[in-house]
């Protein structure tokens, strides 16, 4: 009975693979029909599928038009991009969570925190530009500022959101203060502080781009705002492609590590 | 008979002793006097149900007794010492579910004696036991949202002996249990209180229960509470729902209920 269960949900799951693979490809279909055989638009503002498909080989080997391969554009962008995200998980994570736990760090912590919270981390690239130049270490604070936000908000709410009753029973059992955050509040937060590294790779991802964009030498962003200045645009939806397809691999990434770290799964 | 009992009573000591409790929360709407004048004694390894109707401050005499409340008037002796705080020697079981659910049966049934830094191998073999007691052996690797609501609830009781407490407040352990389920864990508490001699303190509002249950019933007034009367309750064990003694006292319990009312 049980491997038979097991046999209809790998069927099933066959299933919604082929089905995703065909909306895929019914996606790439009406792209190439609108393209290559209607043209529709014309090639150097749509180009077609073959075409940008022919300039991501091309791209993985060659430096052209704009000094960097695929591979160095995706390394510099993952560089900045794990450096600041890193430096503001470290940061952020114990700090919400220290913010939950002691009054004394909220009220001095608040203030300072509450200005900064609503400014959009896009608008801060000029000023990190005048700050800091069109350097790594910009972008790295940039990214830092937009991880940073996220991570503090999230683990915030998830240690205030603990069960009165599961500390109750802590302090029942004798459990310290310490203890507590320890075996307690911050075990329960989990899933609550996943979501806020979730939360924070996104935005960081997404000023990381704007700000390559704007000012840089290298990585992804820049070699989309190359592919506008010279209209190649096949140029262009590779970078945008290639940033989809990061997205994919990272919240993968994400769904192992939360598996792994946050137990037990949801109160009924 | 109820004379004899109280004089029975004089010559051992108190495990618990509240002394003229009276609890008020204060707040912005107006003060609300939940406990009055309470007082009654509880003796060593004795089965004691607080019965009374809905919503008339059963748990606050248990978190009053824990220590996770303190008294507004009046004051409570566990064991020699007044309470002023919550302490390892008093176990609790709650009504809803509180289980840690990102640990392990095990991992939750071993809390206590980790808190306390008993070393592992010492801990697995406590927790190991009272899993055994409350007949879960088997899931001690499953997690609490795998299990049914009757079996979290044995995860919860033998929570609360594995820190081996000197007494277990239980508010309403199966008031969340469906009829059946709830017969076999008041067999199984039976069992287990039986088995693991402790003071256990359980809140309940359901007369069957209590009456199944009990060693002495303490019937409390409606809000605010206090004592109403006592039952001592003797008949053997494990007791039948449908004797006429069990029967006969429901019928009297009830009557009083109404009067508290």
């Amino acid at each position: 009975m049980d491997e038979k269960l097991q046999n209809t949900a790998r069927k099933r799951r066959l299933q919604y693979r082929l089905i995703s693979l065909c909306s895929i490809l019914v996606f790439i279909g009406i792209w190439y029909l609108a393209t290559a055989v209607l043209q529709l638009a014309p090639s150097y503002s749509l180009p077609s599928p073959v075409k940008v498909f022919q300039t991501f080989i091309t791209k993985l080997t060659k430096t052209a038009p704009e000094g960097a391969t695929l591979g160095q554009h995706f390394l510099a962008s993952l560089q900045v991009a794990f450096t600041g995200y890193v430096l503001g998980v470290v940061i952020g994570v114990p700090l919400g969570i220290l913010m939950a736990w002691h009054k004394w760090v909220d009220i001095i912590v608040r203030p300072v925190f509450d200005f900064l919270k609503p400014i959009p981390p896009i608008a801060l690239i000029p000023v990190m530009i005048v700050l800091l130049g069109i350097t790594i270490k910009a972008k790295a604070v940039l990214i830092f500022f937009s991880t940073v936000i996220p991570c503090i908000l999230n683990s915030y709410s998830g240690i205030k959101q603990t069960k009165s009753i599961h500390l109750w029973v802590a302090q029942t059992f004798g459990a310290s203060r310490r203890q507590q955050l320890f075996t307690i509040a911050i075990p329960s937060a989990m899933p609550m502080i996943f979501a806020g590294l979730r939360v924070a790779m996104g935005s960081s991802w997404m000023a990381l781009v704007a700000a390559e964009l704007l000012a840089s030498t290298k990585g992804l962003g820049y070699m989309i705002s190359v592919g506008r200045a010279l209209l190649r645009s096949d140029l262009i939806i590779v970078g945008i492609l290639c940033l989809g397809l990061i997205g994919i691999v990272i919240s993968f990434l994400f769904d192992l590590l939360e598996k792994l770290f946050v137990r037990g799964g949801k109160e009924r | 008979m109820e004379g004899a009992w109280i004089l029975m009573a004089e010559t051992k000591n108190p495990i618990i002793s509240c002394d003229h409790v009276s609890k008020t929360f204060y707040s912005l709407a107006g003060d609300h006097l939940v406990v009055d004048d309470l007082s009654f004694n509880v003796y060593e390894n004795e089965f004691v149900v607080l019965f009374g109707p809905g919503q008339c401050g059963k748990s606050t005499i248990l978190n009053l007794i824990a220590g996770l409340e303190l008294p507004t008037k009046g004051k409570i002796i566990v064991d020699g010492e007044p309470v002023v705080g919550p302490s390892p020697n008093r176990g609790m079981v709650y009504q809803t579910t509180n289980l840690f659910m990102w640990e392990t049966v095990m991992q939750n049934v071993e809390f206590g004696p980790s808190v306390r830094h008993v070393p592992r191998k010492k801990r697995r073999e406590i927790a190991q036991k009272y899993i055994d007691l409350v007949g879960l052996t088997g899931f001690e690797k499953h997690y609490p949202v795998k299990l049914s609501g009757g079996m979290q609830q044995r995860v919860g009781i033998a929570r609360a002996y594995a820190n081996e407490p000197k007494i277990i407040c239980m508010d309403e352990p199966f008031g969340h249990l469906d009829a059946q389920t709830r017969y076999l864990m008041e067999a199984d508490v039976d069992r287990i209180t039986h088995a693991e001699k402790r003071t256990v303190l359980f809140v309940t509002n359901n007369v069957e229960e209590a009456i199944y249950l009990a060693d002495r019933i303490i019937l409390l007034h409606n809000c605010p509470t206090s004592v109403h009367k006592e039952y001592k309750v003797d008949f053997p064990r494990p007791r039948d729902y449908t004797a006429p003694d069990f029967l006969a006292l429901r019928e009297k319990i009830t009557d009083e209920m109404d009067k508290t009312l």
